[in-house]
């Protein structure tokens, strides 16, 4: 490994998150360069700084008491005391109507809100897998420009077979295919070049019905693109600036089944 | 006493200490981190019945952050906002600067006010790996966001507390 590919593990190298594998071959690396060994000795030197000082703000006696008093006043028993009374008829129409009006406003809200928000959650899960094929430098598991190639890697690694087309003439010569994760499953990432920039194209199965026209979005300054069609969903992801994604996604439509 | 507050309390109550520190160090003052977790073991009891099992901590400290983060809203809005300029000190590797003072040997007030200066998402990431001593893992559970966030947080975190450090150990000596 080179420092260039060393930097950005040595934090989990040192924080031991990297898997066995990963961390022999930085601390191979790291034995051999002072630069990346002087790094490491500085993330070392922080942690004694840490652990040597006082700086862990106990919860004072007190906030116990505070903490556990104000869960019981809450606690369904007291509750219940407060509920006789002369006012009973009283404090259940009051239930009542708030519970309408929660009813009321997660039957109108909250579909909306889940649903963006796992549409967000995808967003940034793409956006991270596009950064992180270039920065492990695993970009490809299967480096090759011939779809011919590139298609049948695919086969018995996901249960899908993503269409694979070549646009070298267009401008965005192919450089292989990936295996990806994302939303808990495997997906295909095929990667496609134009000048310096990379796209991420991940694929996976949606269902036959879902189509769903081109929507664009940027996130973290990374362009995407999205659409499903034929029973694939497509998500293009990218630094390269939206004009020239959005020839590649349409060129690219205009060869897909 | 009912047994979902007896339960609750076994369950919750030994994470006390992280709650406040995390609490602490996220409004910085001590009076406001008291008052927030008190308000978020109430959200926490509320939610219980949510609360399918698994890492107790964790999802104590989500509801504690989340808490805190509201409040900051409400009451440091700009502290929220505040974009700072990356790269203003970068200095070079230590190999390559002999003057650099060790930062082993930085005190405890120094190492507490270079904390609280930096910005409240890097100030919460180290406190959450270094004083908590979580996992990437967790810390993306509680802080909401990918494990290789977490990792590219806490390499910019720490670069910028060790930058503040030996700034202010020079200013000394």
């Amino acid at each position: 490994m080179s420092c260039k590919e060393t930097q950005p593990f040595l934090e989990g190298y040192f924080d031991g998150e990297l898997d066995l594998v990963k961390s022999l071959e930085v601390e191979t690396h790291v034995q051999d360069c002072p630069a990346c060994a002087a790094a490491y000795r500085e993330l070392r030197e922080l942690r004694t700084a840490f652990t040597s000082s006082s700086l862990y703000f106990k919860a004072p006696g007190k906030l116990q008491h505070r903490v556990r008093s104000a869960i019981r006043d809450e606690a369904p028993s007291s509750r219940g005391a407060w509920l006789s009374g002369w006012w009973l008829p009283l404090r259940w129409a009051g239930m009542a109507a708030s519970l309408a009006l929660v009813v009321l406003v997660t039957w109108n809200i909250a579909p909306r809100i889940s649903s963006r928000s796992a549409d967000e959650t995808l967003v940034r899960e793409i956006v991270d897998s596009h950064v992180r094929s270039m920065m492990l430098n695993h970009l490809t598991d299967v480096p090759s420009s011939d779809h011919h190639t590139v298609k049948p890697w695919f086969n018995g690694k996901v249960d899908f077979s993503p269409p694979v087309v070549d646009l070298t003439a267009q401008g965005f010569p192919l450089t292989g295919g990936r295996l990806d994760y994302l939303e808990g499953k495997s997906v295909a990432a095929l990667v496609y070049q134009r000048r310096q920039h990379r796209i991420n194209l991940f694929i996976w199965p949606s269902p036959e019905t879902a189509n769903a026209n081109e929507s664009k979005r940027s996130e973290k300054g990374y362009h995407l693109v999205h659409w499903a069609k034929s029973g694939m969903t497509y998500w293009a992801v990218s630094d390269l600036n939206p004009q020239d994604l959005g020839e590649f996604t349409a060129t690219l439509r205009q060869q897909l089944p | 006493m009912d047994e979902a507050s007896a339960r609750f309390e076994q369950m919750f109550l030994p994470h006390l200490d992280a709650a406040h520190n995390l609490a602490r160090w996220l409004t910085r003052n001590g009076h406001d981190a008291e008052d927030l977790v008190q308000e978020a073991y109430l959200r926490a009891f509320r939610f219980f019945g949510g609360f399918k099992g698994g890492d107790s901590r964790s999802w104590l400290l989500t509801i504690v952050r989340n808490t805190c983060y509201t409040w900051l809203q409400q009451n440091r809005r700009q502290e929220l906002e505040t974009v700072f300029d990356e790269e203003v000190h970068t200095s070079g590797s230590a190999a390559f600067n002999p003057e650099k003072p060790l930062l082993a040997n930085a005190d405890s007030q120094m190492l507490q006010q270079a904390l609280e200066e930096l910005p409240v998402t890097f100030r919460e990431i180290l406190v959450l790996r270094e004083l908590e001593g979580l996992s990437y893992k967790e810390i993306a559970d509680i802080a909401d966001m990918p494990i290789g966030t977490v990792m590219s947080s806490l390499a910019r975190a720490r670069k910028r507390l060790r930058q503040s450090l030996v700034r202010s150990m020079k200013a000394e000596a």
